[in-house]
């Protein structure tokens, strides 16, 4: 039995929990102040996941697309997703939601657009 | 000389949220002004996510949380005059602008919401010796050039202050191939969330300094290194500790400062804790039909906050628009709110207890780190409410709800107290 405190950023409580492992599998969770934290410890003890926002290049443009994954993915993956995103070069036009990577790195994870670009140069809303 | 109902300064979350809440109040004469040439302020430039837990029930980006609302806004038919800069504004509501597309421009509103924002402490605010070359931003200075206008200010960086900008810049520019070398924090707890240290400084690896300050700044024409030293419980470097990092790119996310030059010309009294306008519960300022909201009132750390704020903002602007936003004012007896032990920046500062609909909110920073702590209302010297938390931290704002029915079960009340106490 191991005893491990993780901070929760379910949300900016940033609760301090306290969590009893046992057998790589946890036991027990103390101190959080709602049901996400409990979810939370268990998946940042046993497979940590992180949802990833940074940018992409755009067609024709310097300012570049910000994007995020579009759920959390395995947090020893950030790197090579963030390379793999910084590989592609989108065409405008981009709505929010539009798909920029299909299956980063082969997480099961697209990587969307969280900004518009219009055709038009300067257009962004 | 153009007439308005309200005319909105800043088109940023509060700006956005104040006019959509003024429109469905009924008031169908609203004019917002930004100075940028697209509406979303600073929500632009953070990419991250985070934004939106409490309005939406999402995790939002930035630029996706703005987007609900610039789509509500233009939804409405709402009108914004983007790429225009308010130079004045005169205690009668009087606003003047300039604009490439219009010139100079002059307008008379019934009300006039303050929704400016803020900005951040440059490093002139620090006297840290040493020449002054290129490669010294300020956090969010650096997250516009990056996240904007796709440019990458250095390679090797060093972060002075721990708040939150600085810590997500500190993920940016690791994401974006800069090594990050340590966050340097002169108190002994990090200046922002909880979640952003370990989101953006453990999940890289990045040491935390607390209780670390620069001390000299090193380069002549490009930053070279800077010196890094513990500091004291009196702030004082302390001989013998100094480090030198060398780096080509330092950050400062050392602070931010309501921008408030246009409400003190306006004759706005401001408060020199907040560095924002004195606001009443209808967050109106010492100057009538003159409201603020969001940043420029007081510094928020969720934009969620800002939202309901400058919504209520909104509201109350349309109504004294309507020529009903004095009623009840002169008559009741004003409750003054002050900071206690352990608090402050209380916000709003005076309130007109017989108006409150249901409840009110009062927001505050804690002046200090409080484990198992309580923030305990008073008034008049009696506790009314007392709310528990496991940590309280300078960091992170706290919002305290006081019901209608305390507030009447003590009616005639002339001041309202909140402290913290462990």
């Amino acid at each position: 039995m191991s005893e491990r405190t993780v901070t929760c950023i379910g949300c900016p409580m940033g609760c301090r929990l306290r969590v009893t492992l046992e057998g790589g599998q946890v036991s027990e969770v103390d101190g959080a102040a709602c049901g996400r934290g409990a979810a939370y410890a268990r998946q940042e003890c046993v497979c940590p996941t992180r949802q990833v926002t940074t940018l992409a290049r755009v067609r024709g443009r310097r300012e570049p697309l910000s994007v995020k994954t579009a759920q959390p993915i395995p947090k020893a993956m950030i790197l090579s997703c963030v390379e793999e995103i910084h590989g592609v070069c989108v065409a405008p036009p981009v709505r929010i939601g539009d798909v920029v990577v299909q299956n980063v790195c082969g997480t099961g994870v697209d990587v969307v657009a969280t900004m518009e670009v219009m055709s038009k140069k300067g257009g962004a809303a | 000389m153009t007439d308005v109902d309200i005319l909105i300064i800043g088109g940023g979350p509060a700006g956005l949220a104040a006019a959509i809440a003024a429109h469905e109040a009924g008031c169908r004469n609203v004019l917002l002004l930004e100075r940028e040439p697209a509406l979303g302020g600073i929500l632009r430039q953070c990419i991250h996510a985070g934004f939106g837990m409490h309005v939406f029930k999402e995790d939002l980006t930035g630029p996706e949380y703005a987007q609900r609302f610039v789509q509500r806004f233009h939804a409405l038919g709402l009108s914004a005059q983007c790429d225009t800069m308010a130079l004045s504004v005169t205690p009668d509501r009087e606003v003047t602008a300039v604009s490439p597309a219009f010139g100079l421009q002059r307008f008379r509103a019934k009300a006039v919401v303050l929704a400016m924002g803020c900005r951040e402490r440059t490093r002139g605010a620090l006297r840290v010796p040493g020449w002054r070359p290129a490669g010294i931003y300020p956090a969010g200075q650096a997250q516009r050039f990056v996240n904007l206008d796709g440019w990458m200010p250095g390679r090797r960086v060093v972060i002075l202050g721990s708040g939150d900008i600085g810590l997500i810049m500190a993920r940016r520019m690791t994401l974006e191939g800069a090594e990050v070398l340590a966050c340097v924090e002169l108190m002994p707890f990090s200046g922002g969330l909880t979640r952003n240290v370990v989101q953006c400084l453990d999940d890289y690896g990045i040491p935390l300094l607390l209780s670390h300050t620069v001390t000299e700044i090193h380069g002549r024409e490009r930053l070279e290194a800077v010196t890094v030293a513990q500091v004291d419980a009196q702030r004082k470097p302390l001989p013998g500790t100094e480090q030198r990092f060398e780096c080509d790119t330092l950050l400062l996310s050392v602070g931010l400062i309501p921008e408030n030059e246009l409400s003190r010309a306006a004759g706005v009294r401001v408060s020199e804790v907040t560095c924002g306008p004195l606001v009443d519960d209808a967050l109106q300022t010492s100057v009538p039909g003159i409201f603020a909201c969001g940043n420029v009132l007081h510094v928020h750390d969720l934009v969620d906050h800002v939202t309901v704020e400058s919504t209520e903002a909104g509201r109350q602007a349309a109504k004294y628009a309507r020529g009903q936003g004095e009623a009840g004012h002169p008559a009741c007896q004003m409750l003054q709110i002050r900071d206690g032990a352990g608090v402050r920046g209380l916000v709003p500062q005076t309130v007109c207890a017989v108006r409150v609909a249901d409840a009110l909110p009062l927001m505050f920073r804690p002046a200090a780190v409080f484990k198992d702590a309580a923030a305990v209302v008073r008034l008049d010297g009696e506790e009314v409410l007392r709310k528990r938390f496991r940590i309280l931290t300078p960091g992170e704002m706290v919002r305290l709800v006081v019901p209608k029915e305390v507030l009447e079960r003590h009616a005639g009340a002339g001041e309202l107290t909140v402290e913290v106490t462990v």
